[in-house]
């Protein structure tokens, strides 16, 4: 077990050095990101957090819009495992633990989104329970970093258990696994609630203080995950010699059509609200749709486009043809996930805090230094997602095995 | 950058990580032992605030005085006064009396050693027309005249409101803010991770965060200081007002009821029926900021004209 | 836990409230406290409440060099007809029910060192606020709970009261516009001038 395991890392290691032109200009390219993301970092650990562009009025921006919206990411995973092990599913099963390594990528990033975010991050360890002082059960905050952490565990378990019994070339334990998994769809569930409520429960922010941000998290979640899962599958299985059926894929887009359409639905509901009901409060969403204190606001250019990409990426998915052609497909999943990536990033947090607790408005646009470093941590949950991706490829596809790397030495894998 | 806790996170970041961790364990393991050979390892060391024994708390206050007096090159005094017994600490501000000349802002300033550079003040003074009444979306907090009051306008000074039912203190992922017994809502500057939950959560912008380290001339230091208070805090951390503790809690009133120049601003014990704060209470109209949001504030606007 | 302690500051707070109501029943009379008694004992027992005697009222503000006013005004004759005075205190602009009144309504024309009431009575320049609340009569009540006007010192302990006249000129009381300090710096130029430092 223990040799075979070493094999594995040594047969892993060996998968992802070896690659053709167009892999290693991708990894070159992650790496550079995430380099110069590592020096923008350290600069803002030395000066401060003056060098992004939050500021008191708005305290939380850029950092906590990524990372809001890769909980989204992350929590998606949950949306392939339920048909795949409750139905037992074939044709998404197969597909399944790219979603669990997509899933563990999204929450490397995520976790690295708070730790950039933090003003004190040589205090993280306040945060581990036991060593330092968790605010549970009241600190939607401390639940967070509860959920999210298990939640990356649990993916890390289950996904490498899988791969690791696809190179010992034996069939998974369902006892194992299916425990695991049925335990994974709450959790994934729990980790986008949970950052919901963090917003949600901050009577403070009326923008959030509505009862269907929560249900709103889950249904935009539900269509930018699996947009990533199905541009991803493409590439997959044009590059190797892994198969991936049409099915699987327009089974994906049929259940992404029904959670965009209820993410519409919910939007719409809180706009009417908002609008129709016209109180003090509709100020927030009048900045993120026209502006406020007379003045035209400079984020409306993206609550329109947030919601232009959504409607038309919505009707290309509803219509079984424009679904089933994989040109307007793919343009939907890249519409679909633009807009969702809008509206955590720019619509959900600035409108939020615009204008602010005493009415003052500041107008944010992220710093160089904010992009800089949100670039790298990208750089680096996308290096990590490919690398895994090639060695789950290999494995699955029967590439690397135990068997091949006794017969031939881990070189000739 | 003369801050030498500032100092301390990036070389612990580098250097002192790894014993670090291994010292979290010794700590655990030996809770008798309170202080290592370096103040660095000490300082990322320190155990949350409610955990401290009183060894432990005046070797942090020892540190401390010692880190500060050697960025300052003056002696400084930390204390860590606790609440006193039978006393809630309670504020009321006539905002038919305010003038909004901003004294208060500065004053608080200097007592509290906030820094300097970038900015930071405690009271956010709102400039608001009489003819809208208080309605945030027409409030100024940037009003520069040449005389105040401006004729048609009238002024709402706003910090912290010592809320009964804190939504800080609600959302802080560590405990590291805290309503004490004198319903003084106190932050540990050496506890905060910089998460600026709190931020979000305050309905009244009351929260600052120090998202540079503070500059303070040593010469304009307020060397009278407490831990929970007004001692000279860290970058990277939140700070807010606490009703002046190096004064309340020793009898005196806070600073900016002394430097209101129309006494305006009245402070006192909410359980004392002789109080002021009480007079206020049951013979004045009083006027809660954002009532709406059952925060319960301790800190009560009034019509005192 | 939390509940508990909470329970227990509850139980605190009744059993410091009965003592309290206890010592006042018996021992009605608030014990006389010495000027340089320690107000506060931080962290023992219970605040002394406020009392008349922890009260300390500011000098009245005069001009330099003004007060005694029998100094000058001994040798002079009396004219108690209301008029414009152009040889001293020119500088006076009443501005303070000017229509119904002059100088020696507040002033006493006898006693040049005293302020009379409208029943005659002389008062110091000390207890100036006692004229003051005759016509407002509901700010000397505020007042005097310290509601009205600005309290230094101690806020359960010995204060300083201003007299009425240490802020509204008693001539003209209209209380005078301030130049404000600085705005805050805008979030905006923050880092800007962060930098320039």
């Amino acid at each position: 077990m223990v040799r075979e395991l070493y094999g594995f890392v040594r047969g892993s290691i060996g998968i992802v050095r070896r690659g053709n032109r167009a892999y290693y200009a991708w990894v070159a390219f992650l790496l550079l990101l995430a380099i110069q993301g590592v020096a923008a970092y350290y600069n803002q650990a030395r000066t401060g957090l003056i060098l992004t562009n939050m500021r008191d009025p708005i305290s939380w921006a850029f950092y906590i819009g990524n990372f809001t919206f890769l909980v989204g990411v992350g929590a998606a995973a949950v949306m392939l495992v339920i048909p795949a092990y409750i139905y037992d599913w074939k044709p998404i099963k197969e597909v399944v633990v790219f979603g669990e390594l997509l899933a563990i990528a999204a929450m490397v990033m995520c976790l690295l989104f708070v730790l950039v975010d933090m003003g004190r991050p040589d205090r993280f360890w306040h945060l581990i329970p036991f060593l330092g002082s968790l605010h549970l059960p009241t600190s939607l905050l401390s639940w967070d970093a509860v959920v999210l952490n298990v939640y990356l565990l649990l993916n890390l378990v289950i996904a490498s258990y899988l791969i690791f019994c696809a190179y010992r070339g034996r069939h998974y334990n369902p006892r194992i696994v299916v425990p695991l998994v049925i335990f994974s769809i709450p959790m994934a569930i729990s980790i986008h609630t949970v950052t919901a409520f963090l917003y949600n429960g901050m009577a403070a922010r009326p923008y959030w203080n509505s009862a269907i941000l929560a249900p709103r998290f889950l249904a935009s979640a539900f269509c930018s995950g699996p947009a990533v899962l199905l541009i991803l599958f493409q590439i997959v299985r044009r590059t190797t010699r892994f198969d991936i059926k049409d099915e699987a894929l327009h089974k994906v887009a049929e259940l992404m059509a029904y959670a965009m359409g209820f993410n519409l639905f919910l939007t719409g509901a809180e706009i009417f609200k908002e609008y129709y009901s016209d109180t003090q409060h509709l100020v927030h969403i009048q900045y993120l749709f026209s502006g406020i204190h007379g003045r035209p606001s400079p984020i409306a250019i993206y609550g329109w486009s947030a919601l232009a990409l959504g409607v038309i990426a919505f009707l290309l998915f509803v219509v079984p043809a424009t679904r089933k052609n994989f040109i307007t497909m793919n343009l939907g999943c890249l519409m679909i996930y633009g807009s969702v990536y809008i509206e955590k990033g720019i619509a959900l947090l600035i409108p939020g805090y615009t204008p602010d607790v005493l009415g003052q408005v500041y107008e944010y646009v992220p710093s160089v230094t904010e992009v800089r470093v949100s670039m790298g941590i990208f750089g680096i949950g996308f290096l990590l997602f490919t690398l895994m991706v090639k060695v789950a490829l290999a494995t699955l596809s029967g590439r690397l095995t135990a068997g091949a790397v006794r017969a031939n030495g881990i070189r000739a894998v | 950058m003369n801050d030498s806790e500032q100092g301390t996170q990036t070389k612990i970041g580098r250097r002192d990580m790894l014993k670090g961790l291994a010292a979290i364990m010794a700590t655990l393991s030996a809770s008798g032992c309170t202080t290592t050979a370096s103040p660095d390892l000490d300082a990322f060391l320190q155990q949350h605030f409610w955990k401290l024994s009183k060894a432990d708390l005046d070797a942090i206050l020892a540190r401390l005085e010692k880190q500060y007096a050697e960025q300052f090159g003056r002696p400084v005094a930390v204390k860590a006064t606790p609440p006193l017994e039978g006393v809630t600490f309670a504020y009321a501000l006539d905002i038919a009396r305010c003038i909004g000349c901003r004294r208060c802002v500065y004053g608080c300033v200097e007592e509290n050693n906030q820094s300097r550079n970038p900015q930071i003040h405690w009271i956010t003074v709102l400039e608001m027309e009489k003819a809208k009444g208080v309605d945030l979306q027409h409030a100024d907090a940037y009003y520069d005249r040449p005389l105040v009051p401006e004729p048609g306008r009238f002024y709402m000074p706003v910090a912290c409101q010592h809320c009964s039912k804190p939504p800080c203190v609600k959302v802080c992922p560590v405990n590291a803010t805290w309503t004490d017994k004198d319903g003084i809502v106190v932050i540990d500057y050496n506890w905060c991770i910089g998460c600026r939950c709190c931020m979000s959560a305050c309905p009244y912008g009351a929260r600052r965060f120090n998202w540079a380290a503070p500059r303070l001339p040593a010469d304009e230091l307020n060397t009278n200081t407490e831990y929970l208070g007004n001692r000279p805090r860290p970058r990277g951390v939140v700070e807010k007002c606490h009703f002046c503790i190096q004064r309340v809690r020793h009898g005196r009133y806070p600073k900016c009821v002394e430097v209101c120049p129309v006494g305006a601003r009245k402070f006192g014990n909410l359980q004392d029926p002789k109080s002021e704060i009480r007079y206020i209470l049951e013979n004045k109209r009083v006027y809660i900021l954002k009532e709406d949001l059952n925060t319960q504030p301790k800190f009560y606007y009034y019509f005192g004209i | 836990m939390r509940t508990a302690h909470k329970a227990l500051i509850q139980t605190g707070f009744i059993l410091v409230f009965a003592a309290l109501f206890l010592i006042t029943i018996v021992n009605s009379e608030d014990a006389p406290r010495r000027a340089d008694e320690p107000l506060v004992s931080p962290g023992t027992g219970v605040p002394p409440p406020s009392v008349d005697n922890a009260i300390a009222v500011a000098p009245p503000p005069f001009s330099e060099g003004i007060f005694p006013c029998s100094d000058c005004h001994e040798d002079l004759k009396v004219n108690t007809t209301p008029r414009q005075l152009t040889k001293n205190h020119k500088n006076i602009v009443l501005k303070h029910d000017e229509q119904n009144r002059w100088c020696l309504d507040c002033h006493d024309a006898k006693n040049r060192d005293k302020l009379h009431l409208a029943g005659g009575k002389l008062v110091d320049f000390t207890e100036s606020y006692k004229l003051c609340g005759q016509c407002h009569g509901p700010n000397l009540r505020d007042w005097k709970a310290g509601e009205h006007g600005k309290r230094t010192g101690e806020w359960s302990g010995r204060k300083q009261y201003l007299l009425c006249a240490n802020c509204h000129n008693p001539h003209a009381p209209r209380y005078k516009p301030l130049q404000p300090l600085p705005p805050p710096v805008r979030p905006e130029d923050l880092k800007e001038r962060y930098e320039r430092q």
